[in-house]
């Protein structure tokens, strides 16, 4: 199984290298709408430094549903989708790799971003820390449940305004705690509860939805 | 024990439409089964049915006697399937494509040998490190025919196998199959050619539309 786990996620990072273009795209989305705050609303810093989290956050949730897109559709469209349906392991296994696949290429740069962009918002340093914190536990858990919406809408016209509107409303337990933690440090208050709690979210994602988007994926494909 | 693959009594239904019903047929080791029919009348509905990707509205698969419902992975460690799509990532190389599915398949470490093998029976020897884009259509096919050749499976499903082959490539599909069917392995396709494997003994279904009133 492992083995399985290893080669999908091998065989999507090769792709996603070949496909630079898109994958970078997602990244250069995120550090845009990030950037465009500081110039919209002002150098005032202790405006700056309230909305920070939140424009962080926000702007993380929207660049991965920008990319989800791209999880299923490709191999949908060649057939090779069929053929990794076919391969004699466990559905939820491959979905699994391919959730951490596009994890990889799209919410983990984010992740190494996010501290020279919380700078243009002066966040302290401890801040920052929690920053990345947060969105180590936050995008992964984003990834999988996006995975969910993305199988469902697989093959539809406009799938990708759709997967939107499903993912979202479920992404906001995620965006709460997320933005809670980055909050709460800035305040001096312990930022521990929100990570603890944003832990929670990834952990039971982590259980439920490569059942679930294997599930969805059965669906789409009949 | 002997390879048996038996449909009892499938029926499919499709957007509501009926496409067909009632359909029986068992293929045992050695035996090609051929189907045909007009477009439109669930030829690859039935493909899509015996590896598992679609399930029947009524009526049942057995593989050795088992449900593949039931059976899943175990199924599908024997299923080879080739759809109208050729599945192959178009900016990997041949090599690429073949190592990557061996893989998935359980291969540990997939021999250097067996895939060079593959694609030079199948013609891609020169090819096999350019990325698949590069390729023709016939190409494309011919590397997901290649796919056959490495998986050692025992049941092979077929969608248009011919499609977008040339002449040889076409008497070159038909002499691996012959192969197959000699050594035990079971096949099932859809073509709009007459194909002319001397090995096997060769079934046909005709799949008619089912009339409306």
């Amino acid at each position: 199984m492992l083995a399985t786990l290893r080669w999908v996620i091998q065989r999507d990072a090769t792709l996603a290298w070949r496909g630079r273009a898109g994958v970078l795209s997602t990244l250069i989305f995120f550090i845009i709408v990030v950037s465009l705050f500081p110039l919209g609303v002002g150098p005032e810093l202790s405006v700056l430094r309230t909305i920070a989290p939140g424009v962080v956050w926000v702007a993380a949730l929207l660049a991965s549903m920008l990319s989800l897109d791209r999880m299923f559709s490709h191999d949908y469209l060649d057939g090779s989708l069929e053929q990794l349906m076919l391969t004699p392991q466990p559905l939820s296994i491959v979905v699994l790799g391919k959730i951490i696949a596009h994890w990889l290429v799209t919410g983990a740069p984010l992740i190494l971003m996010a501290p020279v962009l919380g700078v243009q918002f002066d966040l302290p340093p401890k801040a920052l820390l929690t920053l990345v914190v947060s969105l180590a536990l936050g995008t992964p858990a984003l990834s999988l449940i996006g995975a969910v919406g993305a199988a469902l809408t697989l093959g539809l016209r406009g799938g990708g305004v759709l997967v939107s509107l499903l993912v979202l409303p479920l992404c906001i337990p995620v965006l709460i705690f997320g933005a809670g933690a980055v909050e709460a440090s800035i305040t001096g208050t312990s930022a521990e509860p929100h990570l603890s709690l944003l832990g929670a979210v990834l952990v039971l994602a982590l259980l439920f939805t490569p059942w679930t988007t294997s599930a969805a994926l059965r669906i789409s494909m009949e | 024990m002997s390879l048996m693959l038996e449909a009892n009594a499938l029926e499919c239904v499709r957007g509501g439409r009926t496409l067909f019903q009632g359909l029986s047929f068992s293929l045992a080791s050695g035996e090609l089964l051929e189907v045909s029919g007009p477009n439109g009348s669930g030829k690859t509905s039935l493909l899509r049915m015996l590896c598992g990707l679609l399930s029947p509205a009524a009526g049942e698969i057995l593989w050795r006697g088992t449900n593949i419902s039931s059976l899943k992975e175990e199924y599908l460690k024997d299923v080879a399937y080739l759809g109208h799509t050729n599945g192959v990532k178009a900016e990997l190389s041949p090599w690429e494509n073949l190592r990557i599915y061996c893989g998935l398949s359980g291969d540990r470490q997939p021999g250097a040998e067996k895939l060079s093998a593959a694609l030079e029976r199948m013609g891609l020897d020169e090819k096999e490190a350019a990325p698949v884009k590069t390729l023709s259509q016939g190409q494309q096919r011919r590397l997901a025919l290649a796919r056959l050749l490495v998986g050692a499976r025992s049941l092979w499903i077929l969608d248009e196998p011919l499609a977008a082959l040339d002449s040889v490539a076409q008497r070159l599909v038909q002499a691996v199959l012959g192969e197959h069917l000699k050594g035990g392995g079971l096949a099932v396709l859809t073509t709009h050619q007459p194909m002319d494997v001397s090995a096997g003994r060769t079934k046909r279904i005709h799949l008619a539309p089912v009339s409306e009133h």
